[in-house]
């Protein structure tokens, strides 16, 4: 089981390649689409590289849910 | 109602020859070939391992996270568009573009092939690792709109944004359809070109089964041989090349520098054959008599013809012999296609600026390879450019469906 540093850790590494967001800016608080400027598109590919990375399954009824880094973080620490 | 002049203010291309259009005609003046060996492992089982490749990857132009959303047929038309914008003396801030009204600003680039090379790859993803992992970005990156939609978001076009397909005549007809919907008066300026990246195994296969492509391995310099003897089909290109058309009084009162008119386009096709042309070149002399009669010219104003001459068996003396008929036997020839190979839906495009920057420059580029010429050529400027004054020009283009496109631009 990972520790919520490291959940957002891989986070931010799939962000940097998918998006292009800096590492240093993401933090748990911080919303995908108005802080961190991932577009939906972007976001379904974050949601498929998150769970090929954390071993977790995201429905996409579960995706509108995950508004901030910090969601993502408790959605997958809770299902893995 | 009188029709608007239509001028050409912007230059854009990143072809096989250079990154950008100086150094594109600089190496078609010194007679260079961008045609070289293909040293990826899917090339090693195919008939041909040839092709002109870009001299600059969009890699090292746009940035990883961009282009990861772009297949490469946008990626290049992009580049290119950029440059001609800038070179026409535009630019876009935030998404508005100065010099011109959006809504009076619109797009024309086709493509021969379309995004190809991002099916092919999310094809294999989707084999691999199931529906899930294609990536979301599949659609816009393969759709033939693509390269149009993308350039009109870069440069903020409102007036529409086109894509022409005509296989390789689309460069051409593109840049003809800018000129009618300047004349029209639905813009007033057009970006307008073609772009083609589809250098991968399925297409060259596909074309190396018609047995259209050269098989010169051993020898890529050589292989793109217009009208030479020893011919053996067409070398396969990538890139994309992009033309700023706009009306001539909008580039008057911004006191931009002008190119040249592009002042008359003829469109026809075959009815013959869906990939033969007809043997008498009836569609091409046809589109020819309407691109002068468009531009108030006649055969004998043509100084100089940039010749679709693809280096391949059948179709290079049809057009000569369409050539003679059409305008005469005193114009000065090329073919540039032996230099740059044969960029398909982007070769039409690349050619016009060929064909404008010899208007500009007084000079026929080189037509290089052409050793043992065809008994009953037309005069060519054989392996040196040759100074020629040139106040009118035409450039052909023929393509796969038996679409026809001849362009005459002249001095401004």
């Amino acid at each position: 089981m990972s520790s919520r540093e490291e959940i957002t850790a891989g986070l931010a590494e799939i962000l940097e390649e998918v998006a292009g967001v800096s590492p240093a800016d993401v933090a748990e608080e911080k919303s995908f689409t108005e802080d961190l400027d991932v577009d939906s598109l972007s976001m379904v590919e974050v949601v498929v590289a998150a769970e090929e990375k954390f071993g977790v399954k995201i429905p996409d009824d579960q995706v509108q849910n995950l508004k901030t880094v910090g969601d993502a973080v408790t959605y997958i620490s809770t299902n893995a | 109602m009188t029709r608007p002049d239509v001028v050409v203010t912007g230059l854009g291309a990143t072809t096989p020859l250079g990154g950008d259009v100086v150094s594109t005609w600089d190496a078609m003046l010194a007679g260079r070939s961008g045609v070289s060996p293909l040293t990826a492992d899917w090339a090693k089982e195919l008939p041909v391992r040839i092709a002109a490749q870009l001299m600059v990857d969009p890699s090292e132009v746009i940035d990883r996270v961009r282009l990861r959303r772009l297949d490469r047929s946008e990626a290049v038309a992009i580049i290119a568009a950029q440059q001609a914008w800038a070179d026409a003396g535009f630019s876009t801030v935030e998404g508005v573009p100065d010099g011109v009204d959006a809504e009076r600003l619109a797009v024309s680039i086709g493509s021969g092939i379309g995004g190809a090379q991002t099916l092919l790859a999310q094809d294999d993803i989707l084999e691999a690792s199931g529906a899930r992992r294609v990536s979301p970005h599949t659609v816009p990156m393969l759709m033939p709109n693509g390269p149009a939609a993308f350039v009109g978001l870069e440069l903020g076009a409102k007036a529409g944004v086109h894509c022409v397909a005509s296989a390789c005549a689309t460069g051409a007809e593109a840049i003809a359809l800018g000129l009618d919907i300047i004349r029209s008066g639905r813009a007033d300026v057009v970006v307008a070109g073609g772009t083609e990246a589809v250098i991968h195994q399925l297409p060259i296969a596909g074309f190396a089964s018609m047995r259209a492509m050269s098989t010169r391995n051993d020898d890529p310099e050589r292989a793109s041989r217009p009208w030479d003897k020893a011919r053996d089909g067409f070398v396969l290109g990538e890139g994309s090349a992009v033309i700023v058309l706009e009306r001539a009084d909008h580039a008057a009162a911004r006191g931009a520098r002008v190119y040249a008119r592009l002042a008359g386009a003829g469109i026809t096709s075959d009815g013959y054959d869906i990939v033969q042309p007809d043997p008498q070149g009836a569609g091409f002399v046809r589109a020819i008599g309407k691109a002068l009669a468009d531009a108030d010219l006649t055969g004998a104003d043509i100084a100089h013809v940039n010749a679709h001459a693809t280096s391949t068996p059948v179709g290079d003396m049809a057009e000569i012999i369409g050539l003679r008929q059409a305008i005469g036997d005193h114009p000065v020839l090329t073919a540039t296609k032996s230099m740059t190979g044969h960029l398909l839906g982007a070769a039409g495009a690349l050619e016009s600026i060929a064909t404008i920057l010899a208007i500009r420059d007084d000079v026929v580029p080189p037509t290089i390879n052409l050793d043992d010429p065809e008994d009953g050529l037309l005069d060519v400027a054989v392996h040196k450019p040759r100074p020629l004054e040139i106040r009118a020009a035409l450039n052909n283009s023929f393509g796969f469906g038996g679409h026809n496109v001849a362009l005459v631009f002249t001095k401004p």
